[in-house]
Parts: structure tokens; C-alpha cells; sequence
């Protein structure tokens, strides 16, 4: 018997697939979230629009708050650590958690490398604003990835934006020929093996979210027929006026992605969604998908 | 024959890549007029709380337990074994909703957290001499089966992890992750 094997690292995100993971902060909002049909829990001390409002440096939640909202829920459960911070890794790890964000949402503890995550028993998911930047991140053995969108703003565009770029990259690639994926994985800054398997599936290796914006169910569902294979919802459900009708709602949007008819009858009557921001009225040095390299 | 997916979350892709791969074009099952069309049914990999809420709540689940094992073939790997089980251990507090159309006790998450998920070769006779690679990812057990349910394959601590019971079948690990389509095959002609 062998544990914690790439398809098994690989294979829970296949699990999840399909599937809403929500930023949860208390054990209360954890069993909400469970009961709405979430598929995971991201356990924090602060959802991204807190840790924007708030500023300072943001870092891994207390472990006693990790347990706690582990203990509340069968569901899996995961926990961010800072870009490059490989003890906050070590710490999670430690903590009998199901998977690590290595996450921009929080203060990047080195501005050059990110984590080894083939150091490590649990998988990671990882940020990636185009496809060379996720290369990047499943050579440092990332087994899941997420379009990094804008956390923290309940606005889709950057989401859309990192999606499409990725789509795009893939099928750029695609058109190419053998001898052009030398220099494409070269510009890509992303190792060729890589690239040339991209190439020849048409999508990345690992299974891909959508993350950062995500605050009503058409947004969940707009990033599902763009292509993601689930998706994030951080502050956009607990920011809200009703997070548990929100929640549900979300979870059967992303189901029902195709089928409008539901689309329109979930998203009746959910009160007031959080508050968004326009990504241009914030300052260049406060965006969070800059972070990352 | 018309094979559907329950499509309501979970690897369905994956099983529908290895139903493409035997020449059979799957259904996607998401409502019960999908259901009506088919035959055959995969419930596929997933959380077993959020396919059995979304189940309850698109009406799927009085149709599936008046078809199961007549006109209709059920194959539930993890969740969708925890969702054909008669009784369910470690479910989510208040309990969770599940189809009951197996003789089995079925415990989640047996092995631990992901940090215990595991790939460990298995002997499955009906398959055949050579070994199933057997992926497990926080995967259920079966813990006990009734009279008419029998064992198909086991860890070797005994430990139940495929089980039959008439046109119903039921695996705790995804034979759909491995390219080896043995399962697949067995199921299409139950």
C-alpha cells in the first residue's frame, strides 16, 4: 500500500470537480457551508475582502481555528499558506488537513520561489493567471490549480480574464508545430515536457477552478461554461445578506451550469450580494493576483 | 442500451472517457428526464453529502429507487457506493440523505484524511488473473453485507471494497482513474 501518491494528490481534486469550495472563518459557518452542498471548506481567519479592508500582513490561520472547523464537518478540508512559506506548509500538513492554498490571498513570504510541493504528502492548489504561470506551479508539483481571478472584490472580471488567457495560451500552443514548442515553452518560462503534453491534450494537467470574484450564481455559472471544472467562492457568500441561501444557490447553479431555467429560479429573491469593487479604483500595489512568479 | 452519469458533481468526465473508450456515447443525468432515458447508471466519485442533497432536491431519488436493479443498473464508486448503501456510519451531522438500495453498512472517510489515501493493487476475480490497480481517495469502507450482497474484492486485511448485489454494484476505489476499464466492462454487461 502506498500513500499520498501523485493520483491520489491528483485525484481528490478530480473528486471535487463539478463543485463549489467555500471560505468559511468559524465551525458554524463550516457546517453551513456543509449543508448547502459545498464539496470543501477553505478554513481562514479572515475572507479576502476582510483581509483587503484590514490591510497589514496577511498569514496562515490559527491552527486551534484549522482543527476546530476541521472537526465541524465530513467534508474535506483545506487551509492557505503564504506563497514560499514552506513551515506554514509543514504546519498544516501536521494538522491532518486535506489539501494547502498556496495563496496570493495572503502576504507572500518569498518574493522569488514558491513552495517545493513535492516535498510534501498533502497537495497543494495553486494561482495562475495564464498558462505558463501554471506550469510553473504543477512542476513545483502543484496537483490542482485555480485561475486566480481578484479575491476579496465579488468582481468576475479578472476571473474571466485569467480563464480566458489560459484557454487562449493552450490553444495557441495547439496550432503549433513541433519544432515552435521549444520557444513556446522558452517564452512560457515553463518546462517543455510540460507544454508539450498541453499541446497534445488541449488542457492542463491537473483539474482547474475558478477562483477570486466569484459572488452570484450566473458568475458561477459563467466561469462553468467557460470551461472551469469548479469553482471557488471566497467572501461572496458569508459578505452577503443571506449566506445560507446564497450558498445553496451557488452549489445548484454550478451544477445546472447549461440549463438557465434553474440559473433564473435559484437566483430569485437571495438579498443582497456583497459589495463589489471595480478592480481599476484599486491601487496597483493592493492587487492580490500580482502576487506570485 | 443507453448509459447514463449522474452528473449532479464528481469525476464524470472520467468515467465518461472510459465508457467512450468501450464505444458506448453516455448520457449525462442531471434531472429526472435525464434519468428516464437510460438504462444504465454510473454515480461517479464526488462528495456524497453534496450529490445526495442535490439528488433530494431535483426529485431523482423516489425514480431511482423504483427502477434500481429492474430496468435500471446502478454502479456507484466511493460516494456513489455511500449512496446505494442501506446504512451509512460517520455521516455528516443530522445525517445525510442516501438511495438505501444495497445491503451493506457503508463507514466514510474509513482511512483518515487525504494524507491516508492510497493505491494498493487488487485481486477481483470476476475480473479475471491480473491484479485491478485500486485507487482509494478518502475513501469509504464496507463494513458489513447482508445475505444477498456478495464480495467482489477485498484489501488484504479482509476489508470489503467491491461488493454486488443483483444489477446494483458498488466499489469504494475508481477503477475510472487508471485506464484499466475491466470494471467498466463488467458493469456493462450486468
Amino acid at each position: 500500500m502506498e500513500t499520498s501518491t501523485w493520483t491520489t494528490k491528483v485525484g481528490l481534486a478530480q473528486m471535487l470537480k463539478g463543485g463549489v469550495i467555500m471560505d468559511v472563518v468559524t465551525p458554524e459557518q463550516a457546517r453551513i457551508a456543509e449543508e448547502a452542498g459545498a464539496v470543501a471548506v477553505m478554513a481562514l481567519e479572515r475572507v479576502p475582502a476582510d483581509i483587503r479592508a484590514q490591510g497589514g500582513v496577511a498569514r496562515m490561520s490559527d491552527p486551534e481555528l484549522i482543527s476546530a472547523i476541521k472537526a465541524a464537518v465530513t467534508i474535506p478540508v483545506m487551509a492557505k499558506a503564504r506563497i514560499g512559506h514552506f513551515v506554514e506548509a509543514q504546519v498544516i500538513e501536521a494538522l491532518g488537513i486535506d489539501y494547502i492554498d498556496e495563496s496570493e490571498v495572503l502576504t507572500p513570504a518569498d518574493e522569488e520561489h514558491h513552495i517545493n510541493k513535492h516535498k510534501f504528502k498533502i497537495p497543494f492548489v495553486c494561482g495562475c493567471r495564464n498558462l505558463g504561470e501554471a506550469l510553473r506551479r504543477v512542476a513545483e508539483g502543484a496537483a490542482m490549480l485555480r485561475t486566480k481571478g481578484e479575491a476579496g472584490t465579488g468582481n468576475v472580471v479578472e476571473a474571466v480574464r485569467h480563464f480566458r488567457t489560459v484557454q487562449g495560451d493552450i490553444r495557441r500552443l495547439q496550432s503549433m508545430d513541433a519544432d515552435e514548442l521549444f520557444t513556446a515553452a522558452k517564452n512560457l518560462q515553463a518546462p517543455y515536457e510540460l507544454v508539450k503534453q498541453v499541446a497534445e491534450t488541449g488542457k492542463l494537467p491537473v483539474v482547474n477552478f475558478a477562483a477570486g470574484g466569484i459572488a452570484t450564481p450566473a458568475d458561477a455559472a459563467l466561469m462553468m461554461q467557460l470551461g472551469v471544472e469548479g469553482v471557488f467562492v471566497g467572501s461572496g457568500i458569508f459578505k452577503s445578506g443571506d449566506p445560507v441561501r446564497r450558498a445553496r444557490a451557488i452549489v445548484e447553479a454550478t451544477t445546472h451550469y447549461k440549463d438557465p431555467e434553474i440559473i433564473a429560479k435559484v437566483s430569485r429573491g437571495l438579498g443582497e450580494p456583497m459589495v463589489g469593487i471595480n478592480i481599476d479604483q484599486i491601487p496597483a500595489e493592493q492587487l492580490m493576483a500580482k502576487r506570485g512568479w | 442500451m443507453s448509459v447514463g452519469v449522474l452528473a449532479l458533481q464528481g469525476d464524470i468526465q472520467e468515467h465518461s472517457a472510459a465508457l467512450l473508450r468501450l464505444g458506448v456515447r453516455p448520457v449525462e443525468v442531471r434531472l429526472p428526464k435525464h434519468l428516464a432515458q437510460v438504462e444504465r447508471l454510473i454515480i461517479p466519485g464526488g462528495e456524497s453529502t453534496t450529490i445526495g442533497r442535490l439528488l433530494a432536491l431535483y426529485d431523482l431519488i423516489e425514480p431511482l429507487r423504483s427502477r434500481a436493479g429492474r430496468d435500471l443498473a446502478i454502479w456507484g464508486t466511493c460516494a456513489g457506493a455511500i449512496l446505494l448503501a442501506r446504512s451509512v456510519l460517520d455521516t455528516k451531522t443530522g445525517g445525510q440523505p442516501v438511495l438505501e438500495l444495497m445491503d451493506m453498512a457503508v463507514r466514510r472517510n474509513a482511512y483518515g484524511s487525504q494524507l491516508d489515501s492510497f493505491e494498493q493493487p487488487l485481486a477481483m476475480p470476476v475480473l479475471g488473473e491480473a491484479p485491478l490497480p485500486g485507487v482509494f481517495i478518502r475513501a469509504p469502507q464496507i463494513e458489513t453485507i447482508g445475505p444477498q450482497v456478495t464480495a467482489l474484492a477485498t484489501l488484504p486485511n479482509g476489508a470489503i471494497v467491491a461488493a454486488q448485489q443483483g444489477r446494483l454494484l458498488a466499489t469504494t476505489f475508481h477503477p475510472e482513474l487508471t485506464g484499466d476499464d475491466r470494471v467498466h466492462r463488467y458493469f456493462l454487461a450486468l
